[in-house]
């Protein structure tokens, strides 16, 4: 027998286990090196051997943004509805209860506002356990949301994205969010208020092809996978397979499309240093 | 799974083949009659086969090999059609074309997705899937529009941005991004129309407007029917249950308050008369154009942000 809990098969195909699972010791995605769980979490969950950045849930990302981990969550009481009463192998409204349950009922985003050293900002914080971070409806609603109070009360946005794309279940609704959010970005743009995008692992399809590529700043963790059409798709597509390091934090920098790679425990003294040149408190 | 409209369009091609063999021969009184009978069962026959297509049929009337594509409708609808090239950035990409031309004897911009009709061509059009290039030549007209005063068409037809290497490095994201956030604060007007296969982002790129109009027999989805078989049902061959279920079609979309109108197609689908399918486009165009140019920019502006600020469907509490 193990000495360290193994890692439950999640039920849903679409999610890849994540969160650090229950147990005193954790085995490393990346290096496999088999660690002693506290000292992982007090690492921001960065592996402290080699320095994989395990997946964080909208709430862990919160901690680590907001001052004093104090902050009010807003627009929590949109839901997602099933307008196209979808079903594949299964109803999603269906799947949408079981993620509820497992998850919680924020769907794949949280939104909320709060102190960043001292500075009021509004953060939406992607959800990846919830379907795949998946973008439907109500990720669009809480998000706009979000960037038009962050318009009302002239405070800068943060959006931490973690997402497969868009929303399949929700059909061409999920795919006129990509234009509502970005649509609210251009008049967020407009009132000169800083958008800062930050792309964790991973951020793909129609979310990095609307805001999660609209920052005035596009801001990455280390190694996160990031871009527009899946790493499957394409090699179907040219029949090839893909050089290592492909669609990662660093291709993207290499390629001019991401400003910095910034690892986790530098997240927040990066953004504070950034704000204050925006808002002109430097 | 049958990928070719020719099996449920089997009854009209006989009819046609029919009436072909028969034009061939001698024009005498008895067969010009039965030429005429023939055309008008080709008619019924046609009409009560396209009333009943399922989604998935749809999906092939839109990607028809004969239906007519963007410069098809831009030779039959508008005049002195200028064509012009490239991003200033990397390249010029086929796959979308962009110009000035003439509607109704108004200045305008001409922006939509281009495939290739023939095999050569096709390859050149990349079959009508963008890579950056195209995304950004498109922007580039429509703000060049935008500055001197032009409203803009926009059409589109694509199964969807170029999944390749080059696309991701030079960021096909990052281009279809900006495309979504110019063209919603872009001060002129924008009609939209979508005139075979409005395939996920690489559509939507160039489909924020004032009007979103849809053929009679076009699609626009967030992923392919065949995409979302692959992951969902985990076999592509479902694709015609994902067509049905993602509700594609532009019945659906009006429903679902996604597109303004939807523009009627001749009978047996814009393939079986396209200069019939360009006259029928035609007035949905100009009284779009007329209603738009009324509007201040800043009114514009303002309904075009509510328009695609009302989209989705959620619950409260
Ligand atoms: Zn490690």
């Amino acid at each position: 027998m193990a000495w360290f809990r193994k890692e439950k098969k999640p039920k849903e195909a679409v999610e890849k286990q994540t969160a650090i699972p229950e147990g005193l010791w954790i085995k490393c995605d990346e290096c496999k090196e088999v660690i002693y769980r506290k000292e992982v979490e007090a690492n921001l969950n960065v592996c402290p051997k080699c320095g994989y950045h395990f997946r964080l849930t909208a709430r862990e990302r919160f901690e680590i943004l907001f001052d004093d981990n104090k902050y009010k969550e807003f627009a929590g009481d949109v839901r997602s509805g099933d307008p196209l009463e979808f079903r594949d192998t299964k109803r999603y409204r269906d799947r949408l209860k079981v993620y509820q349950q497992r998850v919680g009922t924020g769907d794949a985003v949280l939104c909320a506002e709060g102190k960043l050293d001292g500075m009021n900002v509004v953060i939406c914080a992607m959800e990846y356990a919830f379907m795949g971070g998946s973008m439907g409806s109500v990720v669009g609603e809480k998000i706009t949301q979000a960037i038009e109070r962050a318009i009302d009360r002239k405070e800068p946005v943060i959006i931490v994205s973690c997402s497969g794309g868009a929303r399949m279940q929700e059909g061409i609704l999920s795919l006129m969010q990509m234009a509502k959010i970005s649509a609210a970005l251009a008049r967020l743009s407009d009132a000169g208020l800083p958008f800062i995008s930050i792309l964790t692992d991973p951020t793909t399809g129609g979310v990095t092809a609307s805001y999660a590529m609209l920052g005035d700043l596009n801001i990455a963790e280390p190694k996160a996978l990031i871009g527009f059409a899946g790493p499957r798709v394409i090699e179907q597509t040219i029949r090839q397979t893909l050089p290592e390091g492909f669609q990662r934090a660093e291709f993207l920098v290499e390629h001019g499309m991401v400003d910095l790679i910034t690892p986790r425990v530098e997240m927040k003294p990066a953004l504070s240093r950034f704000l204050r040149f925006f808002l002109q408190k430097a | 799974m049958s990928a070719d409209p020719s099996q449920f369009e089997e009854p009209i091609l006989r009819i046609r083949k029919q009436i072909e063999e028969l034009s061939a021969q001698e024009p005498e009184p008895a067969r010009l009659a039965e030429i005429a009978e023939l055309q008008s069962k080709l008619t019924k026959v046609s009409s009560e086969i396209y009333s009943k297509l399922t989604p998935w049929q749809k999906t092939l009337v839109a990607r028809h090999p004969q239906r007519p594509y963007t410069l098809d409708f831009v030779s039959l609808l508008f005049e002195d059609f200028l064509e012009v090239h490239g991003d200033r950035k990397f390249g010029d990409d086929a796959a979308v074309v962009a110009g000035l031309a003439s509607f109704r004897g108004q200045a305008c911009a001409v922006v939509g997705h281009q495939k290739g009709r023939n095999t050569k061509e096709k390859v050149i059009r990349n079959f009508g899937q963008p890579r950056p290039e195209g995304f950004r030549k498109a922007l580039r007209v429509m703000k060049m529009a935008a500055k001197f005063k032009l409203p803009v068409f926009s059409f589109i037809d694509t199964q969807g941005a170029y999944p390749g290497v080059g696309a991701e490095e030079r960021g096909q994201a990052e281009a279809i991004a900006v495309n979504l956030r110019e063209m919603a604060a872009l001060p002129v007007p924008i009609v939209v129309t979508v005139l075979g296969e409005g395939g996920s982002g690489g559509a939507l790129a160039l489909g924020v407007g004032d009007r979103v109009n849809m053929l009679e027999y076009s699609v626009y989805s967030v992923i392919s029917p065949e995409g979302c078989a692959a992951i969902l049902w985990k076999s592509a061959a479902s694709a015609p249950e994902a067509a049905a279920a993602m509700k594609i079609t532009a019945q659906d979309l009006k429903r679902l308050g996604v597109i303004d109108e939807i523009v009627p197609e001749p009978v047996g689908g814009a393939h079986a008369d396209p200069a019939k399918a360009g006259e029928l486009l035609s007035p949905y165009l100009e009284k779009a154009m007329k209603e738009l140019m009324k509007l201040k920019p800043a009114l514009l502006l303002e309904e075009r942000y509510k328009k695609f600020r009302k989209m989705g469907f959620y619950e409260k509490g």
